[in-house]
């Protein structure tokens, strides 16, 4: 662990003080209130259409704190995929369960209290024993660990095979979610009568083939 | 950079989520308060990578991971929401209460049950 923390280098009490902060954790300070500011807002706001909104804000808040811990491939990633498609895809579920435009009174439940109640026992938990765990640890922020050359080195080097599960099991939730919100309505609808209808030959009239099983072998390939 | 702020800030998101999840009605917005939790789990990801400077990068690795799983969570997710609203009328959490007791005759009847078919 002492070498852990000396390789780290974030022991250092005596320099890093709370009252001086550098540029960066001023900023991270500011962005993480509006962050918060608008999840707040998005998960109590009357209108469903707003939170939708405002969750917007706060995913793009995110985007930028992780930009200033130097992870820049994972915040275009975050704007890329939260911003232009979860985001999207929550306003098209709003959208197609009939969401009300307007302010609608029964957004919340009844047990909205006691689930402030959690939220704010987990919220004084977590937030004393971090905060009491993680009181000196210092973060040497250095340029270059998060980019997309590194990003491609680490990924492709080391996590190869997770990276490949990962995309069978994308392939799973698409054929899923096609097959879920396909028409239930009992059986698939009968194919339009077209040129490939059973029982009638789409190649050459009377082809010979199929009725002749002596020659059945050779008499295909040379069909074609 | 003090490892406080971001694990802090990580901790209030996931606690905004779970009162997101509790308290809201809509199923949509039930997903959306998931997805701040799962944002405030990759937030901590991020921070601790950086902290501890992994060689293989194994918190930025599982970021990018969580972020995938998320879509395909939330493509899955909106498809039962739609097939749900499109049979039950209704995307309300609190009306689904299809394998809920009806009565309150019902514990009753669950408890001798099993005996009866037991003999």
């Amino acid at each position: 662990m002492s070498t852990l923390l000396a390789a780290t280098g974030s022991l250092e009490p005596a320099a890093r003080s709370f009252l001086s902060p550098t540029g960066a954790e001023v900023v991270f300070l500011l962005v993480g209130l509006a962050v918060l500011g608008a999840a707040v807002v998005s998960v109590t706001t009357k209108q469903l259409v707003h939170a939708a909104l405002w969750l917007v804000v706060a995913l793009g808040g995110l985007a930028v704190e992780f930009l200033l811990l130097t992870a820049e491939f994972i915040a275009w990633v975050q704007v890329l995929i939260y911003l232009g498609s979860v985001v999207v895809l929550v306003l098209f579920g709003l959208m197609l369960t009939r969401a009300p435009i307007g302010r609608s009174p029964d957004a919340d439940s009844g047990n909205r209290w006691a689930a402030l109640l959690v939220a704010l026992a987990a919220a004084g938990t977590l937030v004393t024993l971090v905060a009491d765990a993680f009181r000196t640890s210092w973060i040497d922020l250095t340029a270059g660990g998060g980019s997309t050359r590194a990003t491609g080195e680490y990924l492709f080097r080391h996590w190869v095979l997770p990276f490949e599960a990962l995309s069978v099991l994308l392939l799973a939730a698409l054929v899923g979610a096609i097959v879920l919100s396909r028409s239930t309505s009992g059986r698939l609808p009968r194919p339009r009568a077209g040129k490939l209808r059973a029982g009638k030959p789409v190649g050459r009239p009377a082809a010979p083939a199929a009725t002749v099983p002596s020659t059945a072998p050779t008499a295909p390939a040379q069909e074609r | 950079m003090h490892l406080v702020y971001p694990a802090v800030l990580a901790a209030l998101l996931f606690c905004v989520g779970v009162y997101g999840v509790l308290a809201r009605r809509n199923v949509v917005l039930v997903l959306m308060s998931v997805e701040l939790m799962l944002n405030a789990v990759n937030l901590n990801l991020v921070a601790f990578d950086a902290w501890l400077r992994d060689a293989v990068h194994a918190g930025q690795a599982l970021t990018l991971f969580t972020v995938t799983v998320a879509a395909a969570e939330i493509g899955l997710g909106l498809a039962i929401v739609l097939l749900v609203f499109r049979t039950r009328r209704t995307a309300d959490v609190d009306r689904l209460t299809l394998l809920g007791d009806p009565s309150e005759a019902a514990p009753e009847a669950a408890a001798t049950e099993p005996e009866g078919r037991a003999a």
